[in-house]
């Protein structure tokens, strides 16, 4: 090549870098920060788009965190998550019956007062079939909602009536202690009839087919890419929310990024719904940032499948693998995020008993780890199962970081400990879903998060009856532990019963409890009153403020 | 050529039955190419480095023996080193704790902070136990880790836990504890609020291993030796698993992917273009047809579906599946290329010569199709191999490659690539191998091109 | 010409309907549906989900119905996001994918051509060296790596700086634009790169060249109208397979940078099993590169006097 001598060449390549240089100084202002303290406005991030803000029909975390903020039921909870009037200014339960007497200043949105009747509708509107409301079968408890839920009963026989405008009343099937703290969850907001109607089946599924009754409420959704809430000034209590704006201008599900945006000063909280992981928590703590944490209820462990054809049915399977089986190591030397509690039973530490905690009032016995245990079982599991040996056992797991994690270390531990073949599955969640539903797995990894405030919500999860049992568990001794803390009011026979469940759990090696699950989170020094809940949304920013 | 001339250069050759000689060996096409191959610096270093990432892949195992699957849980994340001295000490059998009577709360009195916050026993990688003095009106007290001293009390570190009863004045750290040390703060709590004033100790953490799991790795120790635990140069991984090891096996996942599959479907493509390209007529604008249907499926997108279709059982490694899918995608491009070639041979003035003379078509195949057709196809192939590669790695990045505990170089870095801060190291090799070995083959397809081109070949 | 166009877009058509089959099969393959959930259904819930979804027809009627749908240009509604129909995620994230991917190539193209031309300017000297250096990263270098650590060197640089020069995440404005546009395009152009390099110096090489210079035309006269015209028309060819790599690869990129693109939909679609939007994103993404592949063709023969499309 002899023409390289072009005049120009040189020009060009000094014009290059102030041409790149050029672009920088377009930034504008940083004007876009985490918080605001003049505005009262904060910036946070989502991990994907709420599937759907109709609280008769959502069900997942997303929305029900966007629900909870800009709609209130009968009763709500306050920012030490206690029980505190919502909707409703008082009640009275009386064994079956409830009665709400509805505040006369609660208004939806456009102005019009939120009703007796849009309880009733509403209500009416989630156990009705045709709507195929997935968490229908939180709202059984009130009477003929399962049967008209299956279709056998018209929608109008529901054990909910409209006395007047403002008291509702409520029938329940059996006496139900934990009612009250059901009607904070979202499937029991208010839905006005007349709204509902006039949207023709687009409820909630823009800005302008939303009415709320809330704190906040939703002014813009660019779906898939930004969400934005402001002050409700219609909400009653409108005196105690602080913010005027929550912003949510990036939906991604890489945590990575999210916690990369707020390490930029974009984020003012993260990562409030499933906890910082254990490598950002290494990086915040490298940055001298506070971390925060909190249960968010969730139990997890490892579901054996009991039904005939698996080598699992054998009892003596499942105590030889329990007897090598240590939560502590998992959690301390393999999970390793700080907080992460050992897991012992299916029901969770936080969740409380007759006056303390329940763990407290019924310590579990845990299961013993023994190595010669643990040998002596196996070979009468051989024995049981008439086998030379074990057949390979399959570990079923979702393709998330922390469940192909615990899957490769049991398959070790398992080969190791008990010279078990262990083969991991793993699939993507939908697949997961289908293989637990088919049965077709040895165990699989698994949990659970509590719908309402009762350690009921874990304790039915293994009765014979229940459509969540995916190992199908079958003991006489436990459903009659479960039917009886379900027939009964008294919070002593009710726990008893439960504490009795949970040591059968244990010493039938129904499962292996793995952890309980913390979130830990970073948040901006200047945001306080951040709420964190176990039940409904895991993060709430209603009492929330942004200090100077 | 010598430059310097004499007379006798220049005199009459005598003997004329040898003017016809050809006095340079002659060469074939291939030892031409071989020859130019061997001239082209670059291609003949990735070349070498192709041998040595073969070998490495076959031979490697041999020479380093730790087994990639064994998951030493003491040793995760860890950097490149040659070994590490461990203390053996007993196998820690659940600590009780240290419990006493909680102290009512003095009347108008803040929460002070836990004094006597001290050590007990020695502070290892296996366990740090602490304890403390009860503090008057706590309900419990809560627990924070550093890896440096604590500047304020928004500076204590990672919380750890808190007690479960205001009676529990101890606390056991089992939390992937390193050789370093640690800030330990106390803080106590009043049910609601946590105290103003905590207490910091620092703790000297050594490393430990326990007698059990001495004895499982094949030493034979005694309480309060130390023994000397494997090397690993490499790194270990976020099981404590042999870096070094698991690339070597990664090495035989993406490298069987990334050869066999292209040798599948350059295959295949050669195959069914070969037949459509001899044949023509409406036989080749059929097939070609079904070719361009298949081009034109977007290729990542499909990867994803098919590889989701195809599924992985228990315990299989999904490599697989993702052979069948590259196959199923990729054979058309081959094939529209020996199509081309030959259509354009078919039409070849020596090839016509043969046909008149009356050669057979596998004559004709053989002779003159194959050879003229191989460059061409080994250099689709070469480049297919990064190609491959890639695939594989972006796949199992997305979470949709292969299944665990089976490592991929792609795998890997997905893993590597959430703790690339904290250890850059297992990001780094799996990667470094990926990059090496794309471009290798990528300089080796170049280097191939221009050998095997005959266009350069009669310019030269 | 004309009868040229209709015949290749007669043929697009029944490539789409070749790929929406496909993807229909392939998808029905896959255990499991897009109703199932991590909390259990009770039967009657769930017959109700499959009427309203039409899932409990047969496979076929649900293929026949779907083409008929496709046909009309109604691609349904999405199942993990309700009251969203397909068309309108296709609506409201195509532009976004399809920004990113127009920059990207524009500093693929803009990149590989002005580079590879430089390259060849000086072959096997200094500026030719670093530039390839920088290819073979380009080339070797997974995408996944690239956008992982060009987001640590933003944030970082963000921190030296004390102040937001360029937005780490997010998609807003020109800004937040440009380093994902460069990650994404960086194989792209190494690629391109490599393609001018190797066909500007073939056309150095060329009898016009020579004679150009013979007749003492000036330097860059000789370059910009004869040698980068002629060599630059390799890379135009590559332009409708870049087209494809960009639009659909940016999966990656889109959920690292957290950009609101149809990619990221698509892998989400997958996991969650969400027909219509498989169905739908795949069928758009495939008509859209069928489109781009014609329209590259139709272009060519525009650039390149010597190819007449009609004897195509």
């Amino acid at each position: 090549m002899r023409t390289a001598r072009l005049p120009w060449l040189s020009a060009f390549r000094a014009s290059l870098l102030p041409l790149l240089l050029a672009c920088i100084p377009l930034a504008g202002q940083a004007q876009d920060v985490a918080v605001d303290f003049a505005r009262q406005a904060v910036q946070i991030a989502m991990s994907g788009e709420p599937r759907s803000l109709n609280s008769t029909r959502t069900t997942d975390a997303l929305s029900i965190f966007v629900i909870e903020h800009v709609m209130e039921g009968l009763i709500r909870k306050d920012e030490h998550n206690q029980l505190a009037p919502g909707v409703a200014e008082r009640w009275e339960m009386d064994g079956t019956t409830a009665r709400f007497w509805l505040r006369r200043d609660a208004r939806w949105s456009d102005g019009k007062p939120v009703t007796a009747h849009d309880f009733v509708f509403a209500w009416r509107t989630v156990v009705d079939p045709a709507t195929a409301s997935e968490y229908a079968a939180i709202m059984f408890p009130v009477k003929n909602a399962e049967a008209i839920n299956n279709g056998q009963l018209p929608v109008e026989a529901l054990g909910v009536t409209a006395l007047d405008d403002y008291t509702l009343e409520v029938e329940l099937e059996s006496p139900t202690g934990y009612f009250l703290s059901l009607t904070s969850f979202m499937i029991y907001y208010p839905v006005r009839e007349d709204f509902y109607v006039a949207q023709r089946g687009r409820y909630f599924a823009d800005v302008q087919n939303m009415l709320f009754n809330g704190p906040f409420k939703v002014t813009s959704w660019v779906h898939g890419a930004s969400l934005r809430m402001e002050k409700n000034e219609r909400y009653w209590n409108s005196g105690i929310v602080q913010l005027n704006v929550v912003d949510i201008p990036y939906i991604t599900n890489d945590s990575q990024a999210r916690f990369n945006l707020f390490k930029d000063g974009k984020l003012a909280v993260e990562n409030g719904l499933s906890g910082l992981e254990a490598e950002q928590l290494r990086d915040a703590l490298a940055r001298r940032m506070r971390i925060y944490n909190h249960s968010d209820g969730s139990v997890f462990w490892i579901e054996f499948n009991h039904v005939a054809e698996r080598p699992t049915r054998s009892k003596n399977l499942r105590k030889a693998i329990q007897a090598v089986y240590d939560s502590q190591e998992l959690v301390y030397k393999v999970i390793g995020i700080a907080g992460y509690i050992p897991g012992e039973t299916m029901i969770p530490a936080y969740m409380s008993g007759v006056q303390d905690k329940f763990r407290s009032e019924y310590p579990v016995t845990p299961a013993p780890i023994d190595l010669a245990l643990a040998r002596d079982y196996l070979e009468k599991a051989r024995q049981e199962l008439g086998v030379e040996r074990i057949p390979p056992l399959s570990i079923l797991a979702d393709d998330r970081e922390i469940s192909m994690l615990q899957a490769q270390y049991f398959q070790a531990l398992f080969k190791r400990t008990l010279d078990l073949d262990i083969k991991v599955d793993i699939q993507t969640f939908k697949q997961r879903l289908e293989r637990m539903n088919s049965g077709n797995f040895d165990m699989v990894i698994s949990g659970w998060g509590p719908d309402y405030e009762d350690p009921m919500t874990f304790a039915d999860l293994f009765a014979s009856w229940n459509i969540n049992n995916h190992g199908h568990y079958e003991s006489t001794a436990y459903d009659s532990y479960i039917r009886a803390a379900q027939g009964s009011a008294d919070p002593k026979t009710r726990m008893d019963a439960m504490g009795k469940a949970q040591q059968l759990i244990i010493d039938d090696a129904v499962i292996l409890p793995t952890y309980e699950r913390v979130v830990n989170i970073v948040r901006h020094p200047r945001l306080e009153g951040l709420q964190f809940k176990q039940t409904g949304a895991s993060m709430v920013f209603t009492y929330a403020r942004v200090v100077e | 050529m010598s430059s310097e001339l004499t007379a006798e250069d220049f005199s009459p050759a005598r003997d004329l039955s040898q003017a016809e000689r050809i006095v340079r060996p002659s060469l074939s096409y291939w030892q031409d190419a071989w020859v130019r191959l061997k001239r082209n610096r670059r291609a003949l270093a990735s070349l070498y480095l192709v041998i040595a990432l073969l070998l490495f892949t076959l031979l490697g195992p041999l020479l380093w023996t730790q087994d990639h699957t064994l998951q030493d849980l003491d040793a995760i994340s860890q950097g490149p080193s040659l070994g590490h001295l461990a203390l053996v000490v007993e196998d820690s059998a659940n600590w009780p704790g240290v419990s006493g009577a909680a102290l009512p709360a003095a009347a108008g009195a803040e929460l002070g902070a836990p004094a006597n916050v001290a050590v007990e026993g020695l502070a290892t990688t296996q366990y740090v136990r602490l304890t403390w003095s009860a503090v008057p009106g706590a309900q419990h007290y809560l627990i924070y880790r550093n890896d440096h001293a604590p500047e304020s009390d928004q500076d204590l570190g990672l919380p750890l836990g808190q007690t479960f009863t205001n009676e529990e004045r101890s606390f056991e750290d089992r939390l992937q504890l390193r050789e370093q040390s640690y800030w330990y703060s106390v803080i106590a709590s009043d049910g609601l609020i946590e105290a103003d004033s905590f207490t910091t100790r620092e703790v000297a953490v050594q490393r430990a291993i326990t007698y059990s799991q001495a004895l499982e790795r094949g030493f034979e120790p005694a309480v309060g030796e130390r023994v000397m635990l494997p090397s690993h140069p490499f790194g270990t991984d976020y099981l404590g698993r042999d870096m070094l090891a698991r690339i070597m096996e990664g090495a035989r996942v993406s490298l069987f992917i990334g050869v066999v599959s292209p040798l599948l479907f350059v295959l295949a493509g050669v195959v069914y273009g070969g037949i459509s390209g001899f044949f023509g007529g409406a036989i080749d604008t059929v097939m070609m047809r079904i070719a361009d249907f298949v081009i034109a499926l977007p290729f990542l997108l499909f990867m994803i579906l098919f590889r989701i279709s195809f599924g992985i059982g228990p315990g299989e490694s999904g490599i697989f599946p993702m052979l069948l899918a590259l196959v199923l995608l990729r054979w058309p491009d081959t094939a529209r290329l020996v199509r081309g070639q030959v259509l354009q041979i078919r039409g070849e003035a020596y090839v016509q010569a043969a046909k008149m003379l009356g050669a057979r078509p596998s004559y004709l195949i053989m002779r003159h199709m194959v050879p003229n057709t191989l460059g061409p196809i080994l250099v689709t192939l070469t480049f297919a191999i990064p190609m491959a590669i890639f695939t594989e790695a972006f796949l199992s990045f997305i979470g949709m490659g292969v299944s665990p505990p089976t490592p991929s170089w792609g795998s890997m870095s997905n893993e590597g690539l959430r703790t690339m801060l904290s250890s850059p190291h297992e990001l780094l090799f799996p990667s470094i191998f990926i990059s090496l070995t794309v471009l290798a083959f990528n300089l080796l397809g170049d280097g191939l091109r221009d050998a095997l081109d005959s266009r350069l070949r009669s310019r030269e | 010409m004309l009868r040229y166009i209709l015949k290749r877009l007669g043929i697009g058509l029944l490539t789409i309907w070749f790929i929406a089959t496909a993807t229909f099969v392939a998808m029905h393959m896959v255990p499991g549906d897009p109703l199932s959930t991590e909390r259990g259904m009770t039967p009657a819930i769930r017959a109700n989900l499959e009427r309203q979804y039409g899932l409990d027809r047969p496979v076929f009627d649900q293929y026949l119905l779907y083409m008929g749908n496709m046909l009309k240009g109604d691609f349904g509604l999405a199942f993990s996001e309700e009251n969203r129909s397909v068309n309108d995620i296709i609506r409201e994230h195509f532009p976004v994918s399809a920004t990113l991917g127009v920059l990207s190539l524009l500093f693929a193209t803009v990149g590989g051509v002005l580079w590879g031309a430089l390259t060849a300017l000086y072959r096997n000297r200094m500026p030719d060296a670093i530039i390839m250096f920088l290819v073979i990263l380009g080339i070797s270098v997974p995408s996944f790596v690239f956008a992982g650590l060009s987001q640590l060197l933003l944030l970082n640089l963000n921190q030296w700086a004390g102040r937001s020069l360029m937005p780490v995440a997010g998609w807003d404005g020109f800004r937040s634009m440009v380093v994902p546009a460069l990650v994404l395009g960086m194989s792209t152009m190494a690629y391109m790169v490599r393609l001018m390099r190797s066909s500007m110096l073939e056309v150095a090489d060329t009898d016009y060249i020579r004679t150009a210079r013979a007749k003492g035309l000036s330097a860059t006269r000789i370059f910009f109208n004869h040698q980068l015209r002629n060599a630059v028309l390799p890379v135009v060819t590559v332009l409708g397979p870049a087209i494809a790599i960009i639009t659909t690869g940016g999966f990656v990129v889109e959920s690292v940078f957290a950009i609101p693109g149809l990619g990221r939909y698509f892998v989400q679609a997958v996991a969650q099993l969400d027909y219509t939007v498989i169905m739908g994103t795949t069928v758009f993404f495939g008509a859209f590169l069928v489109l781009m592949v014609i329209a590259v063709d139709i272009l060519y023969g525009f650039i390149d006097p010597r190819i007449r499309l009609g004897a195509a």
